[in-house]
């Protein structure tokens, strides 16, 4: 089911949470991944997993490379669902 | 016509003997990392890796084969004489043919055991305990050794950064022979060849031969991928393992992954969901990236440090380049 763009900032932001003990708060669209929110390359693995399973969506492993900030990524999850 | 015999073996196995060796010399992160421009403190953060084992540049795979073996056999209480079939997984012997296996048997004095090497890198040694089981169930053989062995200092590229400073040379083996209780439970084994291209050798051996300009192969890997297969699509294997062993999670007491990178292992700890009773192998600390020496090296150091004891069941899955696997619960010797 189709999700908000809202909706999937806040979904992510639990896994990211979650993975990195970030408080979710700090994970908002403008942030990236790496030089914001310090996530490496295996922890964005897991997180890019967990979201598949969670918003029912496929990220390819060549796509994740491009998911730079969080709005990248969100932007990716709601398009995919439509 | 007249009826052909066939031959029916014992009706259980288990592993009677274990033994290993690792590579001489202990290298820590900090005499990699100039090359790879990295930190003793990165490699610990990505792979939990403080120091690996390699070995001397006179030993060679079936010299570390031979000393693990002459243990393994030793505490099975058998003569080497009795072994007649000798299984030598590894992915880092440097002859296409003779294979390695008949010159280890040579060596040990199992000649004539039948004697054949398996290529199926990380998964290697799982691969070999589930056919050794079922040789000897089927009554093809009686006493089966089993050696996953690497030295896979001679195929790293010091500039590397994917895979080369996590490996590591060692030798790990077993003896498997008829048991009067189950001591190895069913393999759960596959491939996925789709992602063959996530572990290799960075050019075939025509390649070297057709271009001068091609560099003497070494092996890469693409990291994050390999973690997230590994992560998550290993342990619904596992879990796969454990019920066609009839067991629970709660009854293993060894948790032995292939010790491919300690956030795998975590990983992989939280997605079978495994009590915290359960002792997980994490000798990639210290002996790093053994490929199918690795299971048996864990488990040699949880058996050595008192986490786990003989009779324990222990969960072990290998899984590696190809893209291939195996899982099975055994009981430890």
């Amino acid at each position: 089911m189709a999700m908000s763009k809202d909706e999937v900032l806040a979904g992510l932001a639990e896994i990211v949470s979650e993975e990195t003990d970030i408080d979710t708060a700090e994970v908002s669209l403008d942030k990236s991944f790496t030089d914001d929110l310090d996530i490496d390359s295996l922890s964005m693995m897991t997180i890019v997993t967990l979201a598949e399973e969670k918003f029912d969506v496929r990220i390819p492993d060549e796509k994740v490379k491009d998911l730079v900030t969080v709005d990248d990524a969100v932007s990716y999850i709601t398009d995919a669902q439509n | 016509m007249t009826a052909l015999n066939v031959r029916r073996g014992p009706e259980f196995t288990r592993i009677l003997g274990l033994g290993v060796a690792r590579g001489e010399n202990a290298v820590p992160n900090d005499d990699l990392v100039g090359p790879i421009n990295s930190s003793d403190e990165w490699i610990r953060k990505m792979t939990g890796i403080a120091t690996r084992v390699r070995a001397d540049a006179g030993t060679s795979v079936i010299d570390l084969s031979e000393r693990a073996a002459r243990d393994a056999i030793a505490q099975a209480g058998i003569d080497a004489s009795e072994i007649d079939t000798v299984i030598l997984s590894t992915i880092s012997y440097p002859h296409i043919t003779p294979g390695g296996a008949p010159v280890l048997a040579e060596r040990l004095g199992a000649t004539p055991a039948a004697a054949f090497d398996i290529s199926a890198a990380c998964a290697g040694y799982c691969y070999g305990i589930g056919q050794a089981d079922a040789l000897v169930r089927s009554g093809a053989a009686r006493n089966v050794l089993v050696v996953g062995a690497e030295k896979l200092s001679d195929f790293v590229d010091p500039a590397d950064r994917s895979i080369s400073f996590l490996l590591g040379d060692a030798a790990g083996a077993v003896v498997i022979g008829a048991s009067e209780t189950p001591g190895i439970g069913p393999t759960i084994w596959g491939s996925d060849g789709g992602g063959a291209e996530l572990i290799r050798q960075t050019s075939s051996w025509l390649d070297v031969r057709d271009n001068r300009d091609v560099p003497f192969p070494t092996l890469v890997q693409e990291g994050p991928a390999v973690f997230k297969w590994a992560s998550f699509k290993m342990a619904p294997v596992a879990l796969q393992a454990i019920e066609a062993a009839g067991v629970t999670p709660d009854d293993i007491q060894a948790f032995i992954p292939h010790q491919a990178n300690i956030r795998i292992i975590d990983q992989m700890v939280k997605q079978i969901g495994l009590p915290d009773h359960v002792a997980i192998g994490r000798d990639i600390v210290d002996s790093g990236n053994t490929s199918a020496a690795s299971i048996p090296l864990a488990t040699e150091r949880l058996l050595r440090d008192g986490d786990a004891k003989s009779g324990d069941l222990a969960l072990q899955i290998g899984f590696g380049a190809g893209l291939v696997y195996a899982a099975q619960v055994v009981v430890l010797p």
